[in-house]
């Protein structure tokens, strides 16, 4: 059924909406176009006197032409490090080369060099994660000094540290997942691993080194004096090493040869699951205008709905039933999609329905699409007692053992076991994206102060003592500023608990190359845990 | 009239003189060497013969050959076309003898016109006037002065023996003849020991105006006159018809004297009387002169039959056929205006160099004729004239026939050789000749402005770049997505030859931004397609990586691919190492000696394969370690090279 909107664009309502969002939305793309601009001015300037590539120019130009590129943790590590590694010293993403989706992982060498941040580290595994699930070709542009020698604890030993790179690569490798590693800089230590683990290795004449010890520790160990290119040069590795495959004159010649590498893959999957794509009824800029700018301020989710799929055509599932719940079937863009989307707190009704149309989809292979907005499952002796946690365990166990791709969608808040319930990060979703506005805690700053403030009051009243409202006021604040901060969207996609932030006006295009993406693997059976009936 | 004829000829005649036999049901027979086998005159026949061979002798002029043919396919007749047999009187003699019909005048006529100075003198006799001079023996000064006052100033003294402009002189005044002599002699003595001259008048503003002529061999009329003063190197480049400036008087001067000098003969057929008329001080009855008759249809006959409405070939082979002449003088006149451009595969640059090669984009407006023989796909032969068609236009009046034909050669595209295109378009803007003053010194004089290249503008090259990378369809929902900054791409190309890089901004489907060298023009898709800075966009073709923007100035952008660099090994390519163990076989370097990327420096033997080693780039030898018969082991530096600079 067609969607009406009820917004009326001329509104007041509208008007501040808009305002409150293009705020918002403001502060997160200077934070992106900072962090794009990588390891500044200078060092940028120093980079391209050497004959090298700037790296989103290594990547816009290993692209097709007029390809999208959906960018993974544009603004990772922002806050972090004293500022010291804009983008996380690395641009990941998904685009198109010879026509079929690849994720590519560029080094940005003006960046401390390319070494890897913990923060780095976490991106390129993310990365590899991505592709692993979606079965996407992985380029990597290497330009980097390997670890990141002061953090060495946080990027060095643990399970999903630098290691896990090359893990990836040999288990991606195993399952068909192309790899193919570019070498236009230092390719050091650990790093040297990156294109010896590699399908394909191309590395750059007279630029490109690969060494597991650099001239400088070379000569510490043993003595012998030996310089970067004849130690590890493209010369050497292309003709007596056999470290890499292609040598390659310059940058432009090696993206060149990389994309012929692509070429020769072969097609991949194409999903037969895609429609012609028609757009919305209503303008998707309008989202601005129909969502409100204060997240406690109610709203229908159809609003949103209306303004990301194909024609605002939406079968909407047991709209009578859990109405908290808005569950159906839409196109986005052409591709099939389960939309499942909050419009209020989750109660007992609306966590089953939930739970049933999960099942659905996974039973028709219907990728899902979460929009979450959501404070949490309702509390209170009535919930409790007719069994909140039960019906809500089954949504959880639903959403975490489909097989079909999830999509997550963070339009609001994302408070509680409502995260988990609704694609939150650690139900794996392929892609998980934020809105500016959108805020993450384990639950409102208020509530937690609230919380804190009850048990320090009960212990003060206990010992008899008393406690004045100021005082309480001043208790607090601290949890609530802290609160605040740790749940705005950057401070969450600067540690990559999302892949990021966008232009909620984008929201129907970042949803079609995700589903794009994910589509790229095929959709298995699903079989799910037991449901507490 | 015929059931079958033969045309001797190939390219866009042979196609005209099809189209008019099929219009009027005649059967027609083509003969092709073996390179225009496929060719478009051959696809158009009813029947084709080869004749084998590439060059003209090989086949185009082989007359027995031709006529061998014609007996064979049941032709009754030959049209000759232009150039090749077309005034060979032998050929006509062989046809007629043969049996068949000659589609022209006979071998007489020919041969009548073919002798020039005989053929001046026939005329005078008939009352055509001639240029008049002096070409007398006796060269008594005071003759040759009296001579010179009969002929009237200005005029030109030559040495009868000269060339190069030696013993030449321009003598505008009586009383400067004398002296103009005395340095003529003297210079013609000095130069050839010969210092006979000879007297002509000065034509100081000449202009090529000839008349269409027709006869049945008996009588003759005119179908008016063309001006074909537009010439290089006396090579016509644009025609037309009527002669700017041509009045009533004139004309039927003209006209009279052309028909006298056709009767003279007993012409039969299609011919051209090509006279000089001076145009210094406009056109006047008085100024013209007979130069020589073309004995043929000529290359511009079109615009003739735009104003006039006749198809001078159906009259040829009407007339050919035994009818009387199709009309009477009084019934033809003229109508409107017409200009014909001859498109030929040349150089400019290079100074109107013949140029060859694939046409691999050939269109012309609808609202033009075109006569070409050739199509997409054909080859510009080094064989044969290069010209690639008549581009030819009717209008009411010489201002909108010129309007036209700037138009149609602006819109004519060809791609996959040069053209001439841009410099028959800069001659169609030309000033004077837009005023129509023209004579034959018009192309010279403003040669440099003529075959001036504008240096190729941002929006064209942006054009041409989106064409290559893919981007000038209609935009897709998700071109150049990106979540926040766009991302830009460069495109190596080069523009016209010159290598230069051209940045691609998309900044939404639709909406692409193309740095040209710093100016950046904005691409953007709307509701009539994609517009450049506002403008639409120039018709293109791309062929492979090439891509062609037509317009006055065609240009031309290549793509370039990255993957054409081949990384050679730098630090490797001084030392010629033993690739295995071996026998070294021979040793051809020599200490000091230069080589080539390639040259063979040294043999060895091993596994029982002879290797040859190569130089792996320019260079010198510096030093030769082996020597023939040594036995080598794998990675023996057997010859080294000088080390490059830097």
């Amino acid at each position: 059924m067609k969607l009406r909107s009820q917004a009326i664009a001329s509104s007041e309502q509208f008007k501040t909406n808009e305002a409150a969002h293009l705020d918002a939305l403001r502060v997160v793309q200077e934070v992106a176009e900072r962090a794009a601009a990588g390891g500044g001015e200078k060092a940028r300037d120093r980079h391209v006197s050497r004959g090298k590539m700037l790296p989103r120019d290594r990547v816009a130009n290993l692209l097709d032409p007029g390809s999208p590129f959906l960018e993974v943790g544009a603004t990772a590590a922002h806050g972090m490090y004293d500022g010291a590694a804009p983008c996380a010293g690395a641009i990941a993403g998904v685009g198109r080369v010879k026509g079929r989706q690849v994720m590519v992982v560029c080094n940005d060498a003006t960046v401390k060099g390319g070494t890897y941040y913990p923060m780095t580290v976490k991106k390129h595994l993310r990365a590899q994660e991505i592709a692993e699930e979606n079965h996407l070709p992985c380029i990597y542009l290497v330009d980097s000094g390997g670890a990141n020698l002061p953090n060495q604890d946080e990027v060095f030993p643990d399970r999903d540290h630098f290691g896990r790179i090359f893990y990836n690569q040999a288990r991606m490798s195993a399952k068909g997942i192309a790899q193919i590693a570019v070498v236009m800089g230092s390719c050091t230590a650990g790093g040297a691993y990156v294109p010896a683990m590699s399908d394909v290795t191309i590395i750059v004449k007279e630029q490109g080194t690969i060494f597991l010890a650099g001239p400088p520790l070379v000569k510490a160990a043993t003595g012998e004096v030996v310089t970067a290119e004849d130690l590890g040069g493209g010369d050497v590795h292309t003709r007596l090493s056999g470290v890499a495959d292609y040598l390659a004159e310059d940058d432009a010649h090696a993206l060149a040869l990389a994309r012929r590498a692509v070429g020769s893959l072969g097609a991949g999957r194409t999903s037969s699951l895609r429609q012609a794509a028609e757009d919305p009824a209503y303008d998707p800029d309008e989202i601005f205008g129909v969502v409100p700018g204060d997240l406690r301020t109610p709203y229908d989710i159809r609003e949103v709905i209306a303004r990301v799929v194909d024609g605002s055509y939406f079968d909407e599932f047991k709209p009578r039933f859990g109405e908290t719940l808005v569950t159906g079937f839409a196109h986005v863009d052409g591709w099939p999609v389960g939309i499942v989307a909050n419009n209020g707190v989750l109660f007992s009704e609306a966590a089953q329905k939930g739970a049933h149309f999960v099942e659905l989809c996974s039973q028709r292979k219907i990728p899902l699409v979460f929009l979450q907005n959501i404070t949490g499952f309702m509390v209170g002796r009535k919930y409790e007692n007719e069994g909140i946690a039960r019906h809500g365990a089954k949504m959880v166990t639903a959403v975490a053992c489909t097989s079909v791709p999830k999509i997550t969608m963070l339009v609001g808040g994302s408070f509680g076991a409502g995260n988990y319930g609704m694609a939150g990060r650690a139900y794996q979703p392929r892609f998980l994206w934020t809105w500016p506005n959108s805020r993450i805690s384990v639950m409102g700053g208020a509530q937690a102060a609230g919380v804190l403030a009850t048990v320090k009051r009960d212990a003060i009243e206990r010992g008899g003592g008393t406690w004045s409202t100021e005082d309480e006021a001043a208790f607090k604040q601290p949890t609530i500023d802290m609160f605040e901060e740790q749940s705005h969207p950057l401070y969450a996609s600067a540690r990559l608990w999302d892949d990021g932030i966008i232009d909620p006006r984008k929201t129907r295009a970042v949803l079609s190359l995700s589903l794009e993406a994910a589509l790229n693997a095929p959709i298995e059976d699903t079989r799910f845990g037991v449901f507490r009936m | 009239m015929f059931d079958t004829i033969l045309i001797a000829n190939r390219g866009e005649i042979a196609c005209r003189v099809i189209d008019t036999c099929r219009r009027l049901g005649v059967r027609t027979v083509a003969v092709h060497s073996d390179v225009d086998g496929q060719a478009r005159h051959v696809e158009m026949a009813d029947v084709a013969v080869s004749l084998g061979g590439a060059t003209p002798a090989e086949s185009y002029l082989r007359g027995d050959a031709i006529i061998d043919a014609a007996r064979k396919t049941g032709a009754q007749a030959i049209h000759p076309g232009y150039g090749f047999l077309s005034e060979n009187p032998d050929f006509v003699d062989a046809v007629e003898a043969a049996g068949l019909v000659f589609i022209g005048p006979s071998a007489k006529a020919i041969r009548a016109m073919g002798l020039k100075d005989a053929a001046k003198a026939l005329m005078a006799e008939a009352g055509v006037p001639v240029v008049p001079g002096y070409h007398g023996e006796d060269q008594e000064p005071g003759h040759l002065e009296v001579e010179a006052e009969a002929i009237g100033y200005p005029v030109l003294i030559k040495a009868v023996a000269g060339g190069g402009g030696k013993g030449m002189r321009l003598v505008e005044r009586a009383e400067d003849f004398v002296s103009g002599l005395e340095s003529a002699k003297a210079e013609a003595r000095g130069a050839f020991g010969n210092d006979a001259v000879l007297i002509e008048r000065f034509i100081t503003s000449p202009r090529h105006i000839e008349v269409q002529v027709f006869g049945d061999g008996d009588r003759a009329v005119h179908l008016f006159e063309r001006d074909c003063s537009l010439q290089r190197r006396h090579q016509k480049v644009i025609e037309e018809a009527p002669a700017p400036g041509m009045t009533e008087e004139m004309r039927q001067a003209m006209g009279q004297a052309a028909v006298r000098a056709a009767e003279a003969i007993g012409y039969k057929g299609a011919g051209t009387v090509e006279f000089i008329v001076d145009g210094s001080d406009g056109l006047r009855p008085d100024g013209f002169w007979f130069m020589e008759m073309n004995t043929r249809l000529q290359v511009e006959h079109p615009v003739t039959e735009l104003i006039t409405g006749v198809d001078l070939v159906e009259w040829q082979l009407r007339v050919a056929a035994g009818a009387p002449l199709p009309c009477a003088q009084k019934d033809l006149s003229i109508t409107g205006h017409a200009f014909e451009a001859r498109l030929y595969a040349e150089d400019v640059p290079a100074g109107f160099l013949p140029a060859t090669g694939r046409l691999q984009h050939l269109v012309f407006p609808p609202d033009v004729r075109a006569d070409t023989g050739v199509r997409t796909g054909d080859v510009i032969s080094p064989h044969y004239d290069p010209m690639i068609a008549k581009v030819i236009v009717h209008g009411t009046t010489r201002d909108i026939a010129l309007r036209k034909l700037r138009q149609g050669l602006a819109q004519t595209e060809v791609a996959g050789t040069v053209t001439n295109l841009a410099f028959l378009g800069a001659l169609a803007r030309h000033e004077g000749f837009s005023t129509g003053e023209v004579d034959t010194g018009l192309i010279g004089r403003d040669m440099a402005a003529l075959t001036a290249v504008p240096e190729a503008g941002p929006a064209v090259i942006a054009q041409a770049v989106l064409a290559l990378t893919g981007l000038e369809r209609a935009p897709a929902r998700l071109d150049g997505f990106t979540l926040w900054a766009p991302v830009a791409q460069d495109v190596p190309v080069e523009i016209d030859g010159d290598p230069d890089t051209v940045r691609v901004t998309m900044r939404a489907p639709g909406e692409i931004d193309v740095d040209v060298g710093g100016e950046v023009v904005e691409a953007r898709f709307g509701a009539n397609g994609w517009r450049i800075d506002g403008q639409p966009l120039r018709r293109v073709h791309v062929s492979g990586a090439s891509a062609t923007v037509f317009g006055a100035h065609p240009v031309c952008v290549r793509r370039l691919d990255p993957l054409d660099v081949e990384a050679g090994a730098g630090a490797s390519s001084d030392v010629i190492e033993a690739p295995m163990p071996g026998l070294v076989r021979s040793v051809f370097a020599k200490a000091g000696q230069t080589v080539a990327q390639g040259d063979r420096l040294a043999i060895l033997e091993a596994m029982k394969m002879e290797h040859a080693l190569l130089a792996a780039r320019d260079g010198t030898v510096a030093e030769v370690m082996t020597e023939a018969g040594a036995q080598v082991e794998a990675g023996a530096a057997l010859i080294r090279l000088e080390a490059e600079d830097g």
